[in-house]
């Protein structure tokens, strides 16, 4: 595989900034519960995750080292609130339901995060597909997450019925603790699981051994 | 030249950045603002509409909106009043202003709102026989957030016409639910007040409201605060600190 094709595919599957890395695990949780919502979120992580990396590579060399994460956090917090306006001007409904996790991207690790370790050190083009990159396997957990949650919580999919809910004369009862945010650690739980099954390599070492005979 | 780390390169570098990134994004608040405020208004107007009934004929809004006329109501003496433009006044900045609010008693604010605007905007469907249906704004705690809505009353000023919020952040799915259309429809019919048109009777209670209880409304399973809520700001805004001196004197036509 190339370097660049590398870059872009990687953090999908084999180094996945939730899964593995265990980042940006907060707003997986929060907007998760309708697929539309999840959707824009993925979108607005993705963009602010692969401009904020270009725009930190640019100007990676003139960075006094002392200052350079507040200068991340400005470029970082800057992005966030355009793409918040744009959001609000032509995805109004959608904005309202974001509410205040778009504001909150500037807090996700995986944004910062990938600007620290990646565009720092590296110039601008790697860095804005690394951005991507991270954003897609961002997209994928919370995807497959939002997919689970709408379908058992609400019976739906990208707001359209596919199980008819008793509230609304169908015969299926709606799982409420999918509703909540706590469900998505028991399906980000169950995705990393499943991935970890799947690419053997990502299992952590036990930290210690049982003694013998305990069991 | 100085080096990378220097105080005079760290300043500049800072400086540099600030210009640029407030540069971007005052550009982007300046451009989108007319967009987002129209939103906001065609928001809220939608949401009058739909708690009066009125659909909104190929998309357009602002036809719809024409068959209904703002106006200011006085909370103090229950009557109409020109003090301010209605056009421009805003109820929930109003509520914030000292100079245009009044502060709420524990015991006058079961709608845990603190403070009350002096001035309400009423929305008024006049229709061929008089007044069809007037469109009242409401708003107070549930769980997690301030519900705001409006509440829609028939020509007699009793029964209920509609009801619906436009903004609110309960937990989806079980307070959530007040933005459910099977549940805004249990309120069409139900009467607001009994035989003392200053005491407001109607509220949710636990479980299913039989269809012959008037002032009853099904309760939100799984969200009894939210429920609370909801009883306690319709019961605040139709009661004697809300909108019932106002209904008292449309009624008799003296607002």
């Amino acid at each position: 595989m190339s370097k660049t094709k590398d870059i872009l595919i990687s953090p999908i599957f084999a180094n996945n900034p939730i899964a593995l890395q265990i980042l940006g695990v907060c707003s997986a949780l929060a907007v998760t519960s309708s697929l539309n919502v999840t959707m824009v979120m993925c979108i607005a992580l993705t963009t602010v995750t692969a401009f904020s990396n270009l725009f930190i590579a640019l100007i990676r060399n003139q960075v006094p080292s002392n200052i350079r994460i507040i200068v991340q956090m400005t470029i970082i917090a800057s992005l966030v609130i355009v793409v918040d306006q744009i959001l609000k001007a032509y995805a109004y409904e959608i904005s309202k339901q974001l509410s205040v996790f778009v504001g909150l991207i500037i807090t996700n690790c995986i944004v910062m995060g990938r600007a620290e370790a990646f565009a720092m050190q590296n110039p601008p083009l790697p860095s804005f597909l690394d951005g991507i990159g991270n954003g897609l396997g961002y997209s994928v957990v919370l995807l497959f997450v939002g997919f689970l949650r709408e379908l058992f919580g609400s019976g739906s999919l990208f707001g359209v019925e596919i199980l008819p809910l008793v509230t609304n004369g169908g015969w299926y009862y709606s799982n409420g603790l999918m509703l909540l945010p706590p469900s998505a650690f028991f399906v980000i739980g169950g995705f990393i699981w499943l991935l970890r099954t799947w690419k053997i390599d990502q299992v952590e070492k036990a930290e210690y051994t049982l003694a013998k005979h305990t069991k | 030249m100085a080096s990378k780390d220097s105080i005079s390169r760290t300043v500049m570098v800072a400086l540099a950045l600030c210009v640029v990134c407030s540069v971007v994004v005052s550009t982007a608040a300046v451009v989108l603002k007319d967009k987002q405020v129209a939103n906001a208004a065609n928001e809220k107007k939608v949401n009058i509409l739909t708690a009066a009934g009125i659909d909104i004929v190929d998309g357009d809004l602002q036809a719809a909106f024409a068959k209904v006329t703002p106006k200011l109501v006085d909370m103090a003496t229950g009557q109409f009043t020109d003090a301010v433009d209605v056009k421009a006044y805003d109820d929930v900045k109003a509520a914030k202003d000292p100079a245009l609010s009044n502060a709420l008693t524990a015991t006058q604010d079961i709608a845990s709102i603190r403070r009350q605007a002096k001035y309400r905007t009423v929305y008024l469907v006049e229709g061929e026989n008089g007044l069809e249906k007037v469109v009242l704004p409401v708003h107070g705690y549930g769980l997690w957030s301030t519900l705001y809505g409006f509440i829609a009353l028939e020509g007699d000023l009793n029964t209920v016409a509609g009801l619906g919020f436009y903004a609110h952040a309960e937990t989806p799915g079980l307070g959530g639910e007040v933005d459910n259309p099977r549940w805004k429809a249990v309120w069409n019919g139900k009467q607001v007040f009994g035989a003392d048109a200053s005491q407001p009777l109607i509220g949710l209670i636990k479980g299913k409201a039989l269809p012959t209880a008037k002032h009853d409304i099904d309760g939100l399973a799984g969200a009894t605060l939210t429920s609370n809520g909801v009883t306690n700001l319709v019961r605040f805004w139709m009661g004697k600190d809300g909108f019932a001196p106002f209904l008292a004197n449309l009624k008799a036509g003296e607002a």
